[in-house]
């Protein structure tokens, strides 16, 4: 089961904690993967750990002739891209009386429309080979809103709406698009909080603790696998019962 | 020249699935071929490969007629 020898992968935001594990599983099952994001001597080093079939190409999915770039490059370097893994996204958090033009463009431009660059370069290879699966790491956020996070709790509600539109254009072509919604996941991005904050996060988690990059990794490796080519335009929740929609 | 024309019916009936002797050149890829917008998208992809010409978006909207890709085609095609 889920087995993805002979597949080609790309992942965005490798060199976050999240898209590290993504990549590592997407491996594991024997895939050949690209690690993007902007920190190439992270991504070298996970490169290094992984060994054969990996392949770092650095870009910025704020800029549109960079996303291009990243497509043919990876296209050409695995000659391929069966699964894309839009993982690339960031904060900028503040409440929204204080938020500035900027902290929500700049949001909303790597996160969804970076997302939406990227997928319509890469859906063009996927088309005409007839395979396809597109996972968009979204949020719990962008269902369940969060004060401070206007910005990006609207730029992941985006990527859902998104995905299921691109789910029912692509359908007949035998490409998916879904979405893959984490919780609180144990991260360097959580590791800053305080006990206190944690706490209070905890308190609403059912399953009382965070969740692990892992966790969110396996859920990845479903949707991209043969196994899930019936499953399009979901959004997949792994959040420890914090949200049950 | 004729060629072009023998070229894009062939893609137009491997790909729409349709018999030759309906790929006449006023036939329109959607209405009378029963294309969807995916299969005109299918369709440019597949005409840019063949002729090795780029067609642009602007330009592939406006191909609405197996005549409408040969003439943009003979007019851009290197070959």
């Amino acid at each position: 089961m889920f087995d993805l020898s002979g597949k080609a992968a790309l992942v965005t935001g490798a060199s976050g904690g999240i898209g590290g594990a993504i990549a590592r599983a997407l491996h594991k099952q024997g895939a050949t993967v690209t690690l993007s994001g902007t920190r190439a001597d992270a991504l070298e080093k996970l490169k290094g750990e992984l060994g054969e079939r990996a392949h770092v190409i650095a870009a910025r999915m704020d800029d549109a002739a960079d996303i291009d770039r990243l497509v043919k490059d990876a296209e050409a370097t695995m000659g391929k891209i069966d699964i894309l893994v839009n993982n690339a996204g960031i904060t900028r958090d503040n409440i929204s009386m204080r938020m500035k033009d900027e902290e929500w463009e700049k949001v909303l431009q790597v996160n969804l429309t970076g997302t939406f660059r990227l997928t319509r370069a890469a859906m063009r290879g996927m088309m005409r080979r007839r395979f396809g699966r597109v996972i968009n790491i979204t949020s719990i956020v962008g269902v369940t809103g969060n004060p401070g996070q206007a910005n990006y709790a609207a730029a992941k509600a985006g990527l859902i709406g998104m995905s299921k539109s691109l789910a029912q254009e692509l359908a007949s072509r035998a490409i998916t698009v879904n979405c893959l919604a984490p919780g609180f996941i144990a991260t360097p991005m959580t590791d800053v909080l305080t006990d206190e904050q944690k706490k209070g996060i905890l308190g609403r988690v059912p399953a009382d603790r965070l969740g692990t990059p892992d966790e969110i990794a396996a859920g990845v490796v479903y949707l991209a696998s043969d196994e899930a080519a019936y499953v399009t335009g979901q959004t997949l929740h792994i959040n420890g019962g914090m949200a049950m929609i | 020249m004729s060629d072009i024309a023998e070229r894009v019916k062939k893609i137009v009936v491997e790909h729409l699935g349709v018999e030759a002797a309906q790929v006449k050149e006023d036939a329109k890829f959607i209405d009378d071929l029963g294309a969807d917008s995916l299969d005109t998208v299918e369709l440019v992809m597949a005409f840019e490969e063949e002729f090795g010409i780029e067609i642009p978006d602007d330009a592939a909207e406006k191909i609405q007629t197996v005549g409408d890709a040969i003439g943009f085609i003979k007019s851009n095609a290197k070959s």
